[in-house]
């Protein structure tokens, strides 16, 4: 996957089972949110594909991929609803588009998912705009759940948010899973969500920083196995350390200061 | 990077990396250029395209239609009641001097009709209604709201560009007869009232001179300039670059472009319908 002439994913293959719950971690600009993005289309591969049940979503029609769509739920990192309509009409949004449902029935429906996340039924009439930041990305979520996708997507649901949010946005991933039986791919660098959220976790490393011949994903496993890693970038993203990173920064200001 | 530090580095290399810099530079001017309108062609192909397969829904056309037209109407109307007024007042000294002030109706009423009252509620259009649409799509393309909407399933180009573009397409003829009426009535107050030229003869010389192709061919320009409007704008707005520069060069470019392609399009029309209008009236226009 490639923008210009900037590789941002190279030579990934990955397999997700259905039920799984997997987060993709990275330092910024490392393409997680596209690599997200691409498995639904949102964004096209330069190279390769996206399967879903041993389809490819670049080889459907506009319609047909509209529906493969709707088997999706993604919660966008900003929460991505709709200023000019309500919560409940953003939640009813896909419903509206893709169900035959009556007003009445898509209401109790906005109403039981605002309960699921955690909402009062006070918030159905409110703008976004009016609402928190963790609030709009339940409210996200809620929207997400709408259609009962098989699939959640999630990009970077904790960002933003204060640690208090942030667990109760992990707790609702958790609580999503067990009431609904869904697959979760979540986009984070929040290594709280890393470790108790997931099943399995795959680490990305920007490829503008990988050598020849080296592969992208650094570490496939469980989270358990995270501090384990043999691989020195793992362990030094999940302590949160900078590493090298400071002696290269050092470099570079000595390079610029002697060109000038 | 800003073009003043691209010439920094530019000058850090040299004549030749000056020289480089400057035909790489028109290179990717160039093929922005053809990128850009091959994206537009395509861009109009898929809205074209879902006018015939399925139209909108009412609860997307009906707030859109008053957007652009209930809430254009006002400055279109006031707007073609001054240029009425305006004509008026320049036309006039003119007209004395050779004892023509009765036939000011004709004129008026003809420059209004054919060119300013289409030019006027489109440029109004444009600046009132595209600025907003390339604005409003740029911050929903920056917020991800249109990935929102394409990942739940709908179609962007269905849900927020054809209520748009049928918007501008079905409204901007009735707002270019309301800006020709009410230039009609801003001339014909100045020209009678103010001025005391003779009433019945300046209905008179309008009714004579002026056609009903001539009002015909003002709309029906008019339609050319709705759709390039809508289309122009929501394509900025759809192709907005990340952040707030971006969405305020969005609605600013939309404007110009907008404004630019009217008056092109007006000048291409206008050459088209003059032919249609020696052939349909071979006598040619009878002004004396």
């Amino acid at each position: 996957m490639q923008f210009g002439s900037q590789v941002v994913l190279r030579d990934i293959t990955l397999s997700i089972p259905r039920g799984q719950t997997v987060c993709i971690i990275g330092e910024s600009g490392c393409g997680k949110t596209v690599l997200l993005k691409t498995l639904i289309g949102l964004i096209e591969a330069t190279q390769g594909q996206a399967l879903f049940d041993g389809r490819a979503l670049t080889r459907l029609s506009e319609r047909e991929l509209a529906l493969q769509r709707t088997r999706f739920g993604f919660v966008f990192q900003q929460a991505a609803l709709f200023d000019s309509m309500s919560v409940a009409d953003n939640i009813a949004f896909p419903l509206r588009q893709h169900t035959t449902k009556t007003s009445r029935e898509m209401y109790d429906l906005v109403l039981q998912l605002l309960t699921d996340v955690g909402l009062p039924e006070s918030a159905a009439r409110k703008k976004p705009a009016e609402l928190s930041g963790g609030m709009r990305k339940r409210v996200g979520l809620a929207r997400a759940l709408a259609l009962s996708p098989e699939v959640v997507l999630y990009d970077e649901p904790t960002t933003g948010l204060d640690p208090i949010m942030s667990d109760v946005i992990n707790e609702l991933i958790i609580r999503t899973r067990q009431l609904y039986p869904v697959t979760s791919i979540v986009v984070t660098h929040d290594m709280h969500t890393t470790r108790k959220v997931p099943d399995r976790v795959i680490m990305l490393y920007p490829v503008m920083r990988l050598k020849q011949g080296e592969r992208q994903v650094l570490f496939d496993g469980p989270p358990s196995e995270l501090d384990a890693c043999r691989d020195a970038r793992v362990t030094q993203f999940v302590r949160g350390e900078a590493g090298e990173r400071l002696m290269e920064m050092a470099e570079k200001r000595s390079t610029l200061a002697s060109q000038s | 990077m800003s073009r003043s530090f691209d010439q920094l580095d530019a000058k850090r290399g040299g004549i030749f990396a000056a020289v480089e810099n400057w035909i790489t530079g028109l290179g990717a001017v160039a093929i922005d250029a053809v990128v850009g309108i091959g994206d537009i062609g395509l861009f109009a192909f898929r809205t074209f395209a879902w006018l015939f397969t399925r139209l909108p829904s009412r609860e997307t056309i009906i707030p859109n239609f008053y957007q652009i037209g209930v809430m254009s109407l006002p400055v279109v109307a006031l707007t073609g009641m001054f240029i009425g007024m305006v004509l008026a007042v320049q036309s006039f000294a003119q007209f004395k001097q050779l004892h023509f002030e009765t036939r000011l109706g004709g004129v008026i009423n003809m420059s209004l009709v054919r060119e300013l009252g289409p030019v006027l509620a489109a440029t109004m259009l444009a600046g009132r209604v595209g600025s907003a649409m390339a604005a409003e799509l740029g911050t929903m393309r920056v917020t991800e709201q249109i990935d929102a909407l394409a990942a739940m399933g709908a179609n962007p180009i269905h849900y927020l560009v054809v209520p748009r573009f049928l918007g501008c397409l079905v409204l901007i003829p009735t707002l270019t007869i309301m800006a020709d009426f009410m230039g009609v009535v801003g001339g014909a107050f100045y020209s009678i009232v103010l001025l005391g030229i003779d009433e019945y003869h300046y209905w008179e010389n309008s009714a004579n001179f002026v056609k009903s192709f001539d009002l015909f061919s003002g709309v029906f320009k008019s339609i050319f300039f709705g759709a390039a409007i809508a289309l122009l704008s929501c394509h900025r707005g759809f192709h907005c670059s990340p952040g707030a520069e971006g969405v305020g060069r969005a609605a600013t470019s939309a404007f110009v472009v907008s404004f630019v392609s009217i008056l092109g399009l007006d000048l291409m029309l206008g050459i088209i319908l003059n032919q249609v209008y020696a052939f349909l009236y071979p006598e040619g226009m009878q002004f004396l």
